[in-house]
């Protein structure tokens, strides 16, 4: 990929990031940063690559691992966040903003 | 498929990380968002099966399906076993603990992919390409190895105080020199020696950077590892030519930064000084540890009387009481009181638990109706005119030390001000200080009562005394 394409998407994604999370009322906190966590679990998508890729037995079982752990980041985020934020259900006091 | 559609499909889960931290920062709009992210996520991990990223080396991408398809899929169910239940199971109470876990392992997974592309490079690497991977092998690090550490400082696996040592900031300023200069060695002759014992280094230096936290400075951190990693996985996709990658580690990476701050601004407490105040600090001496002073304990039926002649009364849920599990008893003391007329509100300090916004959680849970729970803001004025304040498990939140010590751990901490209240009570198990381990000189105050025991034991007795009145 040309390098100015790749700071360009770095540049407004970063500004993207601060926008969208600029205004949250600390009771969203807790869950926000869980949801957040979960989303980093795509990491997963790269551990399936380099899984592809793998020569030896010994990078394949690296990837292994890092897709274990990625599976556990991503899909145990996203669940627990939905346990969180299933508790607010039908009882948040209007808009919070 | 070809290489356009898989990229379109991957822009879109992009699209959809971003719409899921949109609804994650409304309540009306947060579960649904949570489920957004869920959908782009799960599609992005779909289609990496139906499309072969060809190799780094320029050579033709082999056809479907994926090599080691089988281990792949199994390594993914391993995943699945595993943090399904976890995530199902976890009482909310230890919630803030998992997070710090499953963040870390997300940061452990970054690693681990770099260490492989990193074996992968070749010669032809290029330097931008190098650095990336070497990044990503130690952010990776440092928030697996720190989170490690919040979780066991949650867990109360180890002393939630910061942990300092004779020199230690010597030491955690080698180890940091020791890892910029062990990355230059590593990006000047690529070997995977020299890579390991940055990896080690690097491990190190993440427990070293969180062991001085103090415990109610935790979240903070655990927030900023969860920044981290969304970098690592941001320089991942560098590397391994994922827009998506870029997209979605970049994005945490930043709403991560401003999520940290704000946490940081709720706690009343600098970033810089949670991070590097235990350098600065001298190891204080905890107040009169050990010192045995009088305080004004009372009985379940004390505590009665003095509910049933109040006009109003407010409930200070702390970690205690989830701890307890009380928080349904506390919600039928409330209900009593309410049918005797006592108007009745939950003060809730935006960190009560261990985590911002932890304690609407696990009042939520108890069905206690949401327009009884009042932030800090707005219950701390009416104080004055608080007949009671029962502090249930909470300690730290409420601790004037935080406005008239400086130079104590949680100084400049905003707090909800029960002092202003006529009557305060405690209900405590120990006269163990809180989290942050400072002694509270509140409850020496002539007009606090203190009723020692478990929550859920001492509750019940006070609504069943209550209901005899």
């Amino acid at each position: 990929m040309e390098p100015m394409a790749i700071v360009s998407i770095f540049v407004l994604a970063v500004f993207v990031g601060f926008e969208v999370v600029s205004k949250v009322s600390s009771t969203l906190h807790t869950p926000l940063m869980s949801g957040a966590n979960a989303i980093h679990g795509v990491i997963l998508v790269g551990a399936i690559i380099v899984a592809d890729h793998s020569k030896t037995n010994l990078e394949l079982g690296l990837s292994l691992a890092a897709i274990v752990l990625a599976t556990i980041n991503m899909v145990g985020g996203f669940v627990v966040t939905d346990r969180m934020l299933e508790m607010f259900k039908g009882k948040k006091k209007g808009a919070d903003q | 498929m070809s290489s356009t559609l898989y990229d379109l499909i991957g822009l879109a889960a992009g699209v959809c990380f971003i719409l899921a931290l949109k609804g994650l920062s409304h309540p009306k709009t947060a579960r649904r968002g949570n489920l957004i992210g869920a959908f782009g996520a799960t599609v992005a991990t779909l289609v990496v099966f139906l499309y072969v990223t060809p190799p780094r080396d320029g050579s033709e991408a082999h056809s479907l399906p994926l090599h080691n398809l089988g281990w792949i899929l199994g390594a993914i169910a391993v995943g699945l076993i595993i943090g399904v239940p976890a995530a199902r199971r976890v009482q909310m109470t230890q919630m803030p603990q998992l997070v710090a876990l499953f963040n870390g392992v997300g940061g452990g997974a970054a690693a681990l992919v770099a260490i492989v592309e990193y074996l992968n490079l070749g010669s032809d690497a290029t330097t931008a390409e190098v650095i990336f991977t070497v990044f990503t092998v130690v952010v990776g690090c440092v928030s697996f190895s720190g989170s490690i550490i919040t979780f066991m400082k949650l867990q109360e696996l180890m002393t939630t105080r910061p942990v300092v040592f004779p020199g230690g900031r010597f030491v955690i300023a080698a180890t940091l020199a020791a890892v910029l200069g062990v990355s230059g060695w590593v990006v000047a002759a690529l070997g995977t020696t020299p890579l390991l014992v940055l990896a080690a280094l690097s491990l190190l230096f993440g427990i070293l950077f969180v062991l001085p936290v103090g415990g109610a400075d935790v979240p903070i951190v655990i927030s900023l590892l969860n920044a981290f990693t969304g970098l690592t996985v941001a320089a991942s996709g560098y590397v391994l030519n994922s827009t998506l990658l870029i997209i979605a580690g970049t994005l945490v990476g930043a709403s991560g930064t401003i999520l940290t701050r704000l946490m940081a601004d709720a706690m009343g407490r600098s970033l810089f000084g949670t991070l590097f105040g235990a350098f600065t600090a001298k190891p204080q001496d905890v107040a009169a540890a050990g010192e045995e002073r009088p305080v004004r304990s009372g009985s379940p039926d004390d505590v009665a009387i003095l509910l049933n002649y109040a006009r109003r009364v407010v409930i200070v849920p702390g970690f205690g009481l989830a701890v307890a599990q009380a928080q349904h008893t506390v919600r039928e003391l409330a209900d009593l009181m309410l049918s005797k007329g006592i108007d009745v509100a939950y003060g809730i300090h935006p960190v009560a638990g261990r985590m911002p916004g932890h304690m609407n959680v696990l009042l939520a849970e108890a069905n206690v109706p949401y327009d009884q729970l009042a932030e800090m803001d707005e219950v701390n004025p009416t104080f004055g005119q608080t007949d009671v304040a029962i502090v249930i498990g909470a300690n730290d939140v409420v601790n004037p030390a935080a406005k008239t010590t400086p130079g104590c751990p949680i100084y400049g901490m905003p707090i909800l001000e029960v002092s202003n209240a006529s009557n305060v009570i405690f209900l405590k198990r120990s006269m163990r200080p809180g989290f942050a381990g400072i002694e509270n000189e509140l409850l020496y105050d002539p007009k606090t009562m203190l009723l020692f025991g478990d929550a859920k034991a001492s509750l019940t007795k006070v609504v069943s005394a209550l209901k005899a009145l």
